[in-house]
């Protein structure tokens, strides 16, 4: 999904843009969720409830508790822990993943932006191709050919946020470019890479932004999806994904194990979205009004 | 009308030339040779050779990206290299449970999700609306294939209802195999429905906004009516555009859900083809999906015409 807004530059500037973003309910909702998955991921660098290398045959499979809030798994390590030490995994996939989208995606659809005709096309019908590789199965695909591991997910999944990207940067950029603004930035001189350096990308951030949030969402349920069938990161290291795929077998004796890794990942995906939400809301009074 | 389905035809067609070539190229790069995986490690080199010969594998690569391709023109897929059958064979025998699941579950997925979208723009900004909505929300953020852990273990594990996993066939009779294939289909369904309900509720929302629909509530139209006659009929073409969307992530998504239910379709078929190094049925896998997708959204374009007069007439 592409989120493209009728009006994306806050026109009244950034200290209004913060009012409103302050009054919405999905904005705030969202930075606190996210914000707390972060600090989760942050924490988890320097201390967890318990070791998640260390495995106590005498704990597996153990129930929520006082002593293991989540309980335990098949190898008695700590589920609290795993999940605080597998947010990394998720995190760091998937905003390299968005990194890899937005720095190939974004120049690519301003060059089309800028340059218009042939250019323009072959950017466009580039983005036709790849749209037309259901995602997942591609991803499949390319861990596949280049081996199972986090970083041939990231490349997986930053592949299909190309296009993503050059098609909101190439929007966004378009819509831009017939202003006035630039106009008078071009009868002072200025070439076309440096209209689109100090003119186009800091009046389209905010919508970058905003398909960032979408994307960062999406990479983390695409990394899990992976994980789950063991394409993504591989054990030990502890990722949500991977989490749900050992509960699976052992369902029948311990229901539990497979609820919170997947609390992890809708928590996550949820916060992240109502953050997106909440920045468009801000940037867009009249489309809220709509919402 | 013709030059607007010309011109989309030749995208179509220029797509799937190049998805052809992004395949190939892909699968080329892997190491491994078919031959020596058909004839097993004792095979004589003589051995090799001949089938390598057969199998037109010592062509230079042009021919044989161009023997493959003509091969899918005419539904050859090629043979398998683990199987030895026909890889459309293979093909036909999963497709038969992915596409009934992809459908169902688009089926579920619309069902649900223009209702639900058009109940939240008929009470907007009120509780209805506020409800629906966080349901969707939730529903977007939910990884699909730990949905159906919790639905396989409240409906199969709990409840005992459904079967936990597995496809019994179609000749074990209709039920039997639409009970195996209704919790995935579930599965498959919320997510999409949850997204479709939002694109539902907005583009309702700004049809609702429109002249005509102010004209229609003025001449004394109950808002129900102008609801689900005037307005959902214009607010089609955002809904059209994300349901063809969603069949090709639902085809492909069954890759994940297949695992999760044991179910021997096509997702299933393209994971085993990729531990074999059985890359020719990879390939006819994912060119059969690409190209499914490619007609897939000509098939909008086509409905946004028909949906939409104003584009006929171009």
């Amino acid at each position: 999904m592409t989120y493209l807004p009728s009006a994306f530059i806050p026109r009244d500037g950034l200290s209004a843009f913060l009012a409103r973003a302050l009054a919405s309910r999905s904005f705030i909702a969202g930075f606190i969720v996210t914000a707390l998955i972060a600090l989760m991921a942050l924490v988890s660098f320097f201390w967890t409830p318990d070791d998640v290398t260390k495995l106590v045959v005498g704990d597996r499979m153990l129930a929520p508790s006082a002593a293991h809030w989540f309980g335990t798994d098949h190898f008695g390590r700590d589920v609290l822990s795993m999940i605080m030490v597998g947010s990394r995994n998720s995190i760091a996939v998937a905003l390299v993943a968005v990194g890899i989208g937005m720095g190939l995606g974004v120049p690519l659809g301003c060059l089309a932006a800028a340059r218009g005709g042939w250019l323009d096309d072959f950017v466009m019908r580039f983005n036709d191709v790849v749209f037309a590789f259901p995602a997942l199965l591609s991803a499949v695909m390319i861990t596949a050919v280049f081996g199972p591991g986090a970083v041939n997910a990231i490349i997986a999944i930053g592949i299909f946020n190309i296009p993503v990207f050059a098609r909101v940067a190439r929007a966004g950029a378009l819509a831009i470019w017939p202003r006035e603004f630039i106009l008078a930035a071009r009868a002072a001189g200025k070439g076309k890479t440096r209209i689109t350096l100090e003119h186009v990308l800091p009046n389209i951030a905010t919508l970058l932004l905003v398909q960032g949030t979408i994307q960062f969402a999406l990479g983390i349920l695409a990394e899990a999806g992976l994980s789950y069938v063991g394409l993504g990161a591989q054990p030990p290291m502890p990722s949500w994904g991977r989490m749900l795929f050992d509960a699976q077998t052992r369902m029948m004796v311990a229901p539990t194990q497979a609820l919170f890794p997947g609390l992890a990942i809708m928590i996550t995906v949820l916060g992240l979205n109502l953050l997106g939400d909440g920045v468009s809301d801000a940037l867009d009074p009249k489309l809220r009004r709509r919402r | 009308m013709i030059a607007y389905l010309a011109q989309r035809l030749l995208v179509a067609a220029a797509t799937l030339l190049a998805a052809s070539l992004v395949v190939f190229a892909m699968l080329e790069v892997i190491p491994g040779d078919p031959a020596r995986l058909m004839l097993g490690m004792n095979a004589t080199p003589d051995a090799l050779e001949a089938l390598r010969n057969e199998m037109g594998l010592n062509d230079p690569l042009p021919v044989r990206y161009l023997d493959w391709v003509a091969g899918m023109a005419a539904l050859d897929f090629g043979r398998s290299y683990t199987y030895s059958v026909p890889v459309i064979d293979l093909i036909v025998e999963r497709i038969v449970v992915s596409l009934p699941l992809a459908l169902i579950s688009l089926a579920l997925s619309v069902v649900i999700a223009i209702p639900a979208g058009a109940f939240a723009a008929q009470r907007r900004g009120r509780a209805g609306d506020a409800l629906s909505m966080g349901a969707a929300q939730l529903g977007v953020a939910i990884p699909n294939f730990w949905f159906a852990l919790l639905l396989i273990y409240l409906f199969a594990v709990w409840l005992r209802l459904v079967p936990a996993g597995g496809f019994p066939g179609w000749s074990a009779g209709i039920w039997p195999a639409l009970k195996a294939l209704l919790l995935p289909a579930v599965a498959l369904a919320l997510p999409q429905a949850a997204i479709l309900a939002r694109v539902t509720r907005s583009a309702l929302i700004e049809t609702l906004g429109e002249d005509y629909v102010r004209t229609a509530r003025a001449k004394g139209l109950p808002f129900g009516t102008v609801l689900w006659r005037h307005a959902l009929r214009n607010a089609l073409i955002p809904v059209l555009t994300i349901v063809g969307l969603q069949f090709s992530f639902l085809l492909a998504g069954t890759i994940i859900i297949e695992n999760v239910f044991y179910l021997p379709g096509l997702g299933r078929l393209v994971f085993q083809a990729i531990t074999q190094r059985d890359l020719i049925v990879v390939e006819g896998v994912v060119m059969l999906l690409v190209a499914t997708v490619v007609a897939v959204n000509f098939l909008v374009d086509i409905s946004y015409a028909v949906v939409d007069p104003r584009l006929r007439a171009r």
